[in-house]
């Protein structure tokens, strides 16, 4: 099918976008368009405008500062999969932006965009809730941030009000000598994660491991921390049976069921890559085997 | 209704500036294909799936279903039809690709070339393993991929500049 019908604006500033946004009723943002598109095509989305974001100034653009990362939201994934920092210092997100969807969709989508629609399986969702990301939002009261973890309200339900809009991505680069580690299954590269985890490690002098982060993504609306399994392996010797015995606790997520994918195979999966992302995390620390 | 439904834009197509009026719901392949006439861009799924409409925008590869031809105005667009550097010569991944039989019906090969151009360039020395996942997003449905992969190693060597 092609798109319906709407009044197309094409804002150069982010106060014309963000006037726009308040004014227009059934408004929609367009901003790589990797999702909104086929949503238009397939007539899922009959909006009465498209406020388009990509001849927005000042939207686009990676600029660190210290210890943390601002990702302007029209930044497209693929900038940011091949900036150096990224590349050299955040591994996790440089690993899950290699999944996200293929080379041509990468080069038009956008950070913004893959956090705002909030597909529960998007690799940029499970990877900014696993890295501490804050969301800068802008709108008519003037600009706020909220937490990634916090982010989420439901299933593909930002928490942002139809007056406002994302306008970047702060993340705080984790400690130089961590290990991490993204993996994902999916049953054609490219596709959606049916199960994905994130794991963030970090260690002692002593070799016992300080601190660990685990997040699944695809098991259900919003990514899950797998607390009971980080506060298993905080202080303790990483070893292969305590990977194992932490992965298990994933057994006991709740987790979604779709046509295809029944919940127990979805725990299943986050058993599985759980204690191979544990494994390959550790395995990246400087110095391991 | 404050703004037209319709929007006079200008863009570079292959090297020329050429100017159309398109309504704002056409897609940027849709624009292509009957308002420019250029066919060669193929549109299988118009929704981002099987990356045959796959061009280049500004010398990245884009699925053309997946852009409004609105979004298209002061941008350089490269299609098929703009690969072969002149009418009676083939570009070496185009070469490549009779020499080892890389298509059948040739639907989705306007969309592989495409997407094998700008990967090329960026990559000039791939793995077979880096050029099945560069053209994980392009779906052929005749040759298989072993054609594809094997014309895609061998433009790589032509492209390469000699030592």
């Amino acid at each position: 099918m092609k798109p319906p019908d709407f009044t197309y604006h094409a804002p150069e500033t982010l106060e014309q976008a963000l006037s726009l946004l308040a004014s227009l009723d059934n408004a929609r943002l367009l901003a790589g368009g990797q999702s909104l598109m086929p949503m238009l095509t397939m007539r899922f989305a009959f909006p009465d405008h498209v406020i388009d974001l990509n001849r927005v100034a000042g939207l686009a653009g990676i600029t660190q500062t210290g210890d943390t990362l601002r990702i302007g939201a029209m930044t497209r994934q693929r900038d940011l999969l091949d900036h150096p920092f990224v590349q050299q210092k955040i591994p996790l997100l440089a690993q899950a932006l290699a999944l996200i969807g293929h080379r041509q969709t990468r080069n038009r989508g956008t950070i913004g965009g893959s956090l705002c629609h909030l597909d529960p399986a998007a690799e940029l969702v499970s990877v900014m809730t696993a890295l501490g990301a804050t969301i800068e939002i802008a709108g008519p009261n003037g600009p706020r941030d909220v937490a990634m973890a916090d982010f989420p309200l439901g299933y593909m339900t930002p928490s942002l009000a139809p007056d406002e809009l994302v306008t970047a991505v702060h993340l705080p680069v984790p400690p130089p000598g961590h290990g991490a580690s993204f993996l994902e299954f999916s049953r054609r590269h490219g596709d959606f994660a049916i199960v994905s985890a994130a794991v963030m490690l970090t260690r002692h002098s002593s070799g016992h491991l300080a601190d660990a982060v685990i997040t699944l993504g695809g098991v259900g609306p919003v990514p899950l921390r797998l607390a009971k399994a980080e506060a298993l392996l905080a202080g303790q010797t990483p070893t292969p049976d305590l990977f194992t015995q932490a992965a298990c606790l994933a057994r006991e997520i709740d987790a979604m069921e779709d046509a295809q994918i029944p919940a127990w195979y979805r725990r299943r999966l986050a058993e599985s890559l759980t204690r191979r992302a544990l494994t390959a995390a550790h395995q990246s620390l400087p110095g391991a085997a | 209704m404050t703004e037209p439904q319709t929007r006079h834009i200008t863009l570079r197509v292959n090297g020329q500036a050429r100017e159309i009026t398109t309504p704002v719901r056409k897609t940027l392949a849709d624009a292509l294909r009957t308002d420019l006439g250029l066919t060669g861009t193929h549109l299988g799924c118009e929704t981002g799936l099987c990356g045959a409409c796959t061009i280049l925008v500004d010398g990245r590869a884009m699925r053309a279903c997946l852009m409004l031809a609105v979004q298209a105005e002061g941008h350089a667009i490269t299609t098929i039809e703009g690969l072969a550097p002149s009418p009676s010569e083939l570009h070496p991944l185009q070469q490549a690709f009779c020499r080892h039989h890389a298509l059948q019906c040739g639907f989705c090969t306007p969309g592989l070339l495409t997407t094998l151009v700008e990967f090329l360039h960026d990559v000039p020395n791939p793995s077979e393993a880096e050029i099945r996942e560069a053209i994980s997003g392009n779906l052929c449905r005749c040759t298989g991929y072993d054609t594809i992969v094997a014309a895609t190693l061998e433009a790589a060597a032509m492209l390469r500049p000699q030592p």
